[in-house]
């Protein structure tokens, strides 16, 4: 079989029980194709040696017959799982050299379903970015290319989205604290899922913001996403966040209708600056769902804008709690002591020298807003503003509303290093569309829409009600089957 | 301004984050407008309203009491940057 990179999770899956190839044949596929993408420095780690061995361990699994669908199929790893005698660093110098001596969970689940991974992948520093710029192994670049610019692949799972897009491997895994999965696969024109908050165990992802991280996957379509997710979920008793549910059969429920369905269109997200080729995508997407069957519906959901401030406190508060563990004394880097340094210099120099930027400076901000005499005042008013926007789903959902349709992010990917100089908040505010979905815990999921006027790929986002992922998933099937979104990039980079 | 450098040491210091002197004002700016714009949040309304302590309706998950791992010491140590005869070895803390 020739061009196997251009194969989705389920052809491939489908010829591979037809006998048509092997996961031989596709890994070493996928390792070729990774190993031409260098220029866009989406991987970051080698593993081609642990993915033959699992290729050939999934064909012995596919002849016997009744192996799991993800088996002997290649994907990527995001940095931030831990990879049992892998190097896993958070795209941080702090853990430069850190090899687990455990699985993640998800990763776990993965393997044991049968996936093949071929390289660790570029994000970043901590999953703390929108554009994959504030890595240690330096940015990934978007396979998307309409002039002399390169693009930033979006953030933080950037390295996963430029992966998948570039067609190095069929799928990868993200994670998602504020939007780091929808809005790569937006920037990139493919697609990407946030379970709902306890669906996929945390356990063995290093920790960004523990009550907003959730796993998922970057793939190429919906059909994928279905696939793929549901080998990621699960109850898991390391994680006391997980949720003790069963996990449906995500790709049975894509039956494209939509009939009866009510999709509720918000108005606070049509935001001032929105390019005109975004507005009509979502009314695009908006007339599709409705010729569809569905039942097309204005809603208020009145504190979305107070959703990116809040996060900007729970996150950092977060962030500052769990990145409290790298202190140079059980893993990572250690800073080079001068004579007479004590355990604080110790400290103070190794997270000086370990932490990039942004990552320092929403340590700081998290240890300010739960500082003595500043936790009321941010991080408990915040977490009041995060309990009313939840209430504002709450409130939609039980008057009737299946599914919300909003763009994934305000504008299509922008060139690297152009947001260098300016404020951190004006990068902030490419989270304004995702971040509401992670204060909320929902499933929500990004579709690639169509181009803007530069040719640029844009996404749509539907976010569902809790533990609603196989209906979620069907919406977006039929918004995909409507849509029609075909382009690819042109591969510059070979 | 809502953050001077003293503030900015300050915090800097409770997160165990050396900053040079020099880098202080241009910090002290950064967090003045982050927290600018996150004073956005004081226009909401949030009288009578609990802070939110899980997302999920549920009471986090409970197991025995029990021991279900144990004697990994080679595993623990495997990335100590320091680690001598069984022990994580840091710089003296006690005289």
């Amino acid at each position: 079989m020739s061009d196997l990179m251009k194969l989705t999770l389920s052809g491939a899956r489908d010829a591979l029980r037809a006998g048509q190839t092997t996961a031989v044949e596709l890994t070493e596929a996928s390792l070729a194709a990774v190993a031409a993408s260098k220029p866009l420095n989406a991987f970051v780690h080698d593993t081609s040696e642990i993915a033959r061995a699992q290729a050939v361990a999934a064909d012995i699994r596919i002849q016997a017959g009744g192996a799991p669908d993800m088996c002997g199929l290649p994907i990527g790893m995001k940095d931030l799982f831990c990879t049992k005698g892998v190097t896993t660093q958070a795209a941080s110098a702090i853990l430069k050299g850190f090899i687990p001596e455990y699985e993640s969970t998800v990763s776990k689940k993965l393997f044991d379903a049968g996936a093949v991974m071929v390289g660790k992948l570029n994000m970043d520093e901590f999953a703390m970015g929108s554009s994959n710029e504030t890595s240690t192994y330096g940015n990934a670049v978007n396979p998307w290319k309409v002039d002399d610019r390169e693009l930033a692949p979006g953030g933080s799972s950037g390295g996963s989205a430029a992966a998948v897009a570039a067609e190095t491997c069929l799928a990868a895994t993200g994670t998602d604290t504020g939007g780091s999965i929808r809005q790569p696969a937006a920037f990139t024109g493919i697609t990407g899922i946030k379970p709902t908050y306890g669906r996929c165990s945390r356990w063995g992802i290093v920790a960004f913001a523990s009550s907003l991280d959730q796993a998922g996957p970057i793939t190429k379509d919906v059909r994928d996403s279905a696939i793929m997710l549901e080998a990621m979920c699960g109850f898991d008793p390391k994680d006391s966040t997980s949720t003790n549910m069963s996990v449906p059969n995500f790709e049975a429920a894509l039956t494209g209708d939509v009939r009866g369905k009510t999709i509720g269109i918000p108005k606070e997200y049509r935001v001032d600056g929105m390019p005109d080729t975004l507005e009509h995508l979502w009314s695009e997407g908006t007339a599709m769902l409705r010729d569809a069957g569905a039942i097309v519906k204005d809603i208020s959901l009145p504190h979305t804008k107070y959703a990116l401030p809040a996060y900007y406190v729970i996150a950092p508060a977060e962030a500052s709690s769990n990145l409290a563990r790298y202190d140079g004394v059980r893993f990572g880097h250690r800073a080079k002591l001068a004579a007479g340094d004590g355990i604080t210099e110790m400290y103070e120099k190794t997270r000086a020298e370990g932490f990039g930027a942004e990552v320092q400076r929403r340590v700081m901000v998290g240890t300010y807003v739960l500082s003595a005499g500043f936790y009321d005042a941010y991080y408990n008013r915040a977490r009041r503003v995060r309990a009313l926007i939840k209430k504002d789903f709450d409130d939609v959902f039980s008057a009737g509303v299946d599914a919300i349709l909003t763009p994934s992010t305000p504008s299509a990917a922008f060139g690297l290093g152009e947001m260098v100089d300016a404020d951190p908040v004006q990068m902030y505010l490419f989270d304004v569309f995702t971040v509401t979905v992670n204060l909320a815990g929902l499933p929500a999921i990004s579709v690639p829409a169509g181009l803007d006027s530069k040719g640029l790929p844009l996404g749509l986002q539907l976010i569902g009600r809790p533990w609603e992922e196989g209906d979620l998933l069907n919406t977006a099937f039929a918004l995909e089957k409507a849509l029609k979104f075909n382009s690819k990039p042109n591969q510059w980079w070979l | 301004m809502l953050i001077d450098t003293k503030m900015a040491a300050r915090v800097a210091k409770l997160a165990r984050i050396r900053v040079d002197a020099a880098d202080l004002p241009a910090l002290a700016q950064e967090f003045t407008n982050i927290l600018g714009f996150i004073e956005q949040l004081n226009e909401v309304n949030v009288e009578g309203i609990e802070p939110m302590t899980s997302v999920t309706p549920q009471r986090l998950f409970r197991r025995e009491d029990v021991v279900n791992d144990g004697n990994q010491q080679v595993a623990v140590l495997s990335n100590a940057p320091d680690a001598r005869e069984g022990f994580f070895a840091v710089p003296m803390v006690v005289e």
